[in-house]
Order: C-alpha cells, then sequence, then structure tokens
C-alpha cells in the first residue's frame, strides 16, 4: 500500500504535464511502516537522458545522495520513485524492471496523453534481489491531510 | 566515518540507516562494513569482486569513480553514502 497526500500526488501528476512530451522523474520521501510506503514530500528531479527523454528517464545519482541527505535531516527516507510515460499506459516496462534496484521502494508511474495527466499507479519493487527483482501492482491511496510523520529521534 | 545505508540494503544491515565504521579508505571502509554485514556484499559486488555498475558510492559529494575509487582516502569526519541507480523508460514500439 502506497499512501500519499493529495498536494503530493498532484504535484508529481503535474510534473508530468509540465515536461511532456519528455518523461518526469523525482523521488517520494516518507517512512516505511511494515509493507506500507508512506509519502510525505514529492521531490522533482532532473531528467539526465538528454538523448532521448521522450522515453527515458534518469535521475543522477550525485542529485539522490544530496535528497536522501535533506530528507535524512527530516528523519525522511527514499521510500519510491516517480516517473511519467508521455502517450504510453501507466504501466512498467522492460526497460523500467531492467533499471529498477531499489527493492522494496514504490514506482509511480502516470501516463501523460497529449500534454494531460490520465492514470496514476504504482508498483512495488519484490524480490531478494537482482536475479528475482519482480514488479508487484500496489494499491495507491490519496488522503486528503498531510501523511503524518514521525519526529526524527536521532540515535 | 559514516556510511549511509539506502532503503532496500537495510534489511541485510541489521535494518540500520546508517553505520560507522573506522577505515582509511573506501575500500577498508566497505571492507569493514561488508564484514559485519556479509549479506550486503551481494548485493553491492559481483562474483568477481567489482562494485555493481548500478552501485554509486558517493564520499561526501563526489562519486568515487572521479576520485581514486577505492584507494581513495577518507577521514573520520567523512560519509560514504551508498545509491543504487535509478532509471527507466516507457515501453519500446
Amino acid at each position: 500500500m502506497l499512501k500519499i497526500a493529495q498536494s503530493e500526488f498532484d504535484a508529481l501528476r503535474r510534473h508530468g504535464e509540465e515536461t511532456y512530451p519528455c518523461e518526469c522523474c523525482g523521488v517520494l520521501l516518507g517512512q516505511i511502516e511494515g509493507d506500507e510506503r508512506h509519502v510525505s514530500q514529492v521531490v522533482a528531479c532532473g531528467n539526465t537522458r538528454g538523448d532521448r527523454p521522450q522515453d527515458r528517464y534518469n535521475i543522477a545519482p550525485a542529485e539522490l545522495v544530496r535528497i536522501q541527505r535533506q530528507g535524512r535531516e527530516r528523519g525522511l527516507d527514499i521510500v519510491g520513485f516517480y516517473h511519467s510515460h508521455p502517450d504510453h499506459p501507466a504501466r512498467w516496462s522492460q526497460t523500467d524492471l531492467a533499471e529498477a534496484h531499489w527493492i522494496g521502494c514504490s514506482y509511480v508511474i502516470t501516463s501523460v496523453e497529449g500534454g494531460q495527466a490520465t492514470r496514476t499507479n504504482s508498483f512495488v519493487l519484490l524480490g531478494a534481489g537482482e536475479d528475482d527483482k519482480r514488479f508487484g501492482d500496489e494499491p495507491l491511496e490519496v488522503v486528503e491531510e498531510q501523511v503524518s510523520v514521525r519526529e526524527f529521534e536521532p540515535e | 566515518m559514516k556510511i549511509l545505508i539506502p532503503t532496500p540494503l537495510r534489511q541485510y544491515a541489521d535494518k540500520k540507516d546508517a553505520v560507522e565504521v573506522n577505515a582509511g579508505t573506501v575500500g577498508e571502509a566497505l571492507t569493514h562494513l561488508t564484514s559485519h554485514h556479509p549479506e550486503l556484499r551481494r548485493h553491492l559486488y559481483t562474483e568477481d569482486g567489482k562494485l555493481r555498475a548500478f552501485v554509486n558510492v558517493y564520499l561526501n559529494d563526489e562519486d568515487i569513480r572521479y576520485l581514486d575509487r577505492e584507494r581513495t582516502p577518507v577521514g573520520e569526519g567523512d560519509t560514504l553514502s551508498i545509491v543504487p541507480s535509478i532509471a527507466g523508460g516507457s515501453p519500446d514500439l
């Protein structure tokens, strides 16, 4: 189950409309509670695939490092990622699976058709490693209020 | 120094998000990490002992590929970040 505040859900969909006809991408920050991922904040990222941004995306590792550090300062973890599929279904592709390595995290995909965000689906990356990784459909719940965040407790 | 463990690898590091190690180089730090948490090794390294291509290791804000890789010196106040790559795309026609 992926829980995400309405404001953040709208933001990731809007990002896909803004970058159309190119793919957008970004990070989902929040906390993992058992089998649930709670998203507190979405962070828009740049797509470094300048060679074919219409159907490929890549987030610079340096940007991930920065986002991970800033999230950690606020008690937030990277719980997943989002990207868009311009004029393609909101469903993971073989490319998405081949390039997915964050097992246990959510991959949110929005279909943007003709510049308008339509369907948004979430998938969780399952498996024990590269040899058996697979995507599973994940229920996505949009909540009106801000998803609660545990206060950061320093070690 | 501190090694930050990404979300998908914490289950192999006693659920820790960070591990403290004493080391003189990046390689030593990663060796200490995988010695204390052996299950991490196969997720970080190939069978011939090389860091997997999708595993990015940053010393503070620098990719070790552009420093001296595992030979890069590290100090007490440094932070190593392990971040698997994130990429993908629409289906090929």
